[in-house]
């Protein structure tokens, strides 16, 4: 069975709530829209206080290229634009929305009905990307960059296939096979949407195979598909990052940056971009809503929500069975690359895949020892990269030495940390390097 | 026998002297003719080498200061460490005037306490500032105060910063700290001003850096300054404070050290250092407290 080449880790996989089917979590009462919910420029709020708005209303536009515009996941009125505590820890701009009632856009197509690529036979490329772009569309694996980018090839690439990331690496995260279990259809049918966009006929989905059930279901639903090919990959973190996926799934390296995918001629999104690009041009609804998984070993029920953007967090615990007693530390996201959250009133934003509560003890970090050479964290690191020789490199201030090491190719998965007997916190510490080097390099590079 | 001997003494001899030759026609004609004062300069240095004049070590610093005497002003050169009498040495020696410079000191903008400001969350991971940073708020609602971690008191070389357990915050040490301004590029919040010392050491800060709106700066630190505007009015006739991104500043230079504001301020956010204690008023007999090691806290509670 395929897998990367080199590097990795096995977490344990803690996938509570597998078994549990997606269910539609409950309107907020207040919903907090913030402008930073995708990488790249901020979105410009275009509403303003006391403005009526409805479900798919656009509430920010786009900033730029590399940004998408905001649409309300609520009918209501704008209570107010202001700043608000958000998933990164920082106050930033956001629109604030007192919930009324549950009115949507007329455009916006609610049936259920499966519409087939066949039934839309006037749909060009140049108009699904429009349509994505215009739908806010981000890669909502947690990266959260702009769907439409990707999508738009650099002059002088060619795309040569589309791999569907639907391998969910991360433990106890489960949004992504609820969702290939509960609509197969609408994701092949996204895929082969995605396909027509940037013109080609080859299309992967890469499953790790601790899901059989789901690589059964889209192998049988995949025949009446064509150019679309299920693989089953070995388990093993972090094959979600999308270097190591386009390793796996077809066999190429993607070289250090400012190499990217498609410079390979690799098209990568996630499964639940894929529904929601499904949705967006089949169906004209923008991006208003996602399956977040809400986790935890002493959680009462851990569970898949369909939630809509901009709910907080508190509400979508409460419907879980509340905070356990014991939580010591909140991640949005998940255990191995999600971000500790200072409150739960931080609202869902169009990244957030899971909110995993951990117990005192679990979070607790064991104290940290002298390097004892071992290298494991070499081994394990998935870019071939020293972790140990840069992480002492970022503590040194030896900026030069950490960029001819290539530190701007780490993928922040922690596998290094993860693996390190001596508990030492490498990825801290690569990870105020690499911001460094590459503040250094932007620099350099506006300079000339 | 001997022959063999002499032969040998002979030839190296030979080869000894044309190499002695050589190497002192190059060493004559590749001779690399430094400044004396560089050297002169040099020794009067503190030796430091901490980088708080801007050159790379007190050597750099010796050389920059030869140039910029040749240019013909010593201006804008300036050693904190050994402050304006080495200043005044390296001045005699390179034959220069050096103007009057007021000594300087590191002052900690925060006053968020583990009284004033609660903390919300405990941060688990390699103790360091820049590290917490990146997680944004760290451990408090405050993003823009003191982080605790103490990466500038591990950058400091004279030992004149140290963290205080009580308060959670850095203390300067006034008599040890030579303004190298070390702490405050390490701060990865920007709290530590290099500001000047003012006459007997007396001068009067803001000791926040939050630039939240007043409604959020007031939820998350007793302290903290909430851009009311309050000492701006009060100091109109010397125009010393500005107001920008909700928080206060007061011009070190164009301080008179009256200590309205001090009095204006609702939140206690200004502080004096080095001030006598007051005499308490006979309408308040209970306002001003007693001073406090180095700040006198003259407004807290």
């Amino acid at each position: 069975m395929k897998t990367f080449k080199i590097g990795g880790a096995h977490p344990a996989e803690n996938k509570l709530s597998a078994a549990s089917p997606i269910r539609e979590a409950a309107l907020p009462k207040q919903a907090v829209f913030s402008m930073f919910q995708h990488i790249g420029a901020p979105a410009k709020p275009v509403v303003k206080k006391g403005d009526v708005v409805k479900v798919g209303t656009l509430l920010a536009e786009a900033g730029g290229f590399v940004s998408a515009p905001i649409h309300s996941s609520v009918s209501g009125k704008v209570a107010k634009v202001d700043v608000a505590l958000d998933a990164s820890g920082t106050r930033r701009m956001a629109v604030y929305i007192d919930v009324e009632g549950d009115e949507w856009e007329e455009s916006i197509d609610r049936s259920t009905d499966l519409i087939r690529l066949s039934d839309r036979p006037e749909l060009d490329g140049k108009t699904i990307v429009e349509k994505i772009k215009n739908a806010g569309i981000v890669g909502m694996g947690g990266a959260t960059f702009p769907c439409h980018v990707k999508l738009s090839p650099p002059p002088g690439c060619k795309a040569e296939c589309v791999i569907i990331n639907a391998v969910e690496c991360e433990p106890y995260l489960t949004a992504d096979h609820r969702l290939m279990l509960e609509h197969p259809d609408e994701i092949l049918v996204g895929l082969q949407l995605i396909m027509k966009a940037v013109s080609v006929t080859k299309g992967f989905i890469g499953i790790e195979n601790n899901k059989p059930d789901a690589i059964a279901l889209l192998t049988e639903k995949a025949k009446a598909y064509e150019g679309i090919e299920i693989v089953p990959l070995r388990v093993k973190y972090p094959q979600g990052g999308e270097k190591q996926l386009i390793d796996a799934v077809i066999g190429r390296q993607v070289p250090a940056p400012p190499a990217i995918p498609i410079n390979v001629g690799a098209v990568v999104q996630n499964v639940g971009t894929v529904f929601a690009i499904y949705q967006a041009v089949m169906k004209n609804k923008p991006l208003i809503d996602r399956i977040i998984t809400v986790t935890g070993k002493s959680l009462g029920q851990p569970s898949n929500l369909l939630a809509r953007l901009g709910t907080p967090f508190q509400q979508l615990v409460d419907e879980c069975g509340g905070m356990p007693e014991d939580t010591g530390k909140i991640i949005g996201g998940g255990p191995m690359m999600g971000k500790a959250l200072l409150s739960l009133d931080i609202p869902m934003t169009k990244g957030s895949s899971g909110l995993l509560f951990m117990s005192d003890k679990e979070a607790r970090r064991a104290a940290s020892q002298p390097c004892i050479r071992c290298a494991k964290c070499v081994s394990a690191c998935p870019m071939g990269l020293e972790p140990y020789l840069l992480s002492k490199m970022s503590v040194m201030e030896e900026w030069d030495g950490a960029e001819k090491n290539d530190i701007a190719s780490c993928i922040e998965c922690g596998c290094c940390q993860f693996t390190c007997p001596s508990h030492r916190p490498l990825l801290d510490m690569v990870r105020i390097g690499k911001s460094t080097v590459m503040g250094i390099i932007r620099s350099r590079a506006t300079k000339q | 026998m001997v022959n063999v001997i002499l032969i040998a003494v002979c030839v190296l001899g030979l080869i000894g002297l044309a190499s002695a030759l050589i190497l002192h026609l190059v060493s004559h004609k590749f001779a690399v003719h430094e400044d004396p004062r560089i050297g002169k300069v040099g020794a009067v240095l503190p030796q430091a080498n901490c980088g708080g004049c801007g050159y790379p070590g007190c050597s750099g610093f010796a050389a920059a200061c030869v140039k910029a005497a040749d240019g013909g002003s010593l201006e804008g050169k300036f050693c904190p460490v050994g402050g304006q009498p080495v200043m005044e040495q390296v001045a005699e020696i390179l034959g220069m005037s050096v103007a009057a410079s007021a000594p300087k000191v590191a002052v900690v903008r925060c006053n968020g306490t583990c009284e004033n400001r609660p903390r919300l969350a405990q941060f688990i991971g390699a103790q360091s500032c820049r590290v917490q940073q990146m997680t944004g708020m760290g451990e408090t609602g405050c993003g823009y105060g003191c982080l605790g971690c103490g990466d500038c008191v591990s950058k400091c070389q004279f030992d004149a910063l140290h963290m205080t357990l009580e308060t959670g915050l850095p203390e300067v040490d006034e008599e040890k700290c030579t303004a190298c301004g070390a702490c405050a590029k390490a701060c990865p919040r920007s709290i530590i001003e290099i500001r000047l010392k003012g006459p007997k050491g007396r001068r009067v800060v803001v000791l926040c850096s939050n630039k939240d709106k007043g409604a959020i700066a007031n939820k998350v630190c007793k302290a903290s300054c909430i851009g009311c505007g309050k000492c701006v009015k009060t100091c109109e006739k010397f125009e010393a404070i500005t107001l920008e991104n909700n928080l206060a500043y007061i011009d070190a230079e164009k301080c008179k050290m009256c200590r309205k504001c001090e009095e204006a301020c609702p939140k206690g956010a200004i502080h004096g250092f080095n001030f006598p204690p007051r005499k308490p008023k006979v309408e308040e007999p209970a306002a001003p407290s007693a001073p406090t090691q180095n700040v006198e806290l003259s407004k807290a509670e």
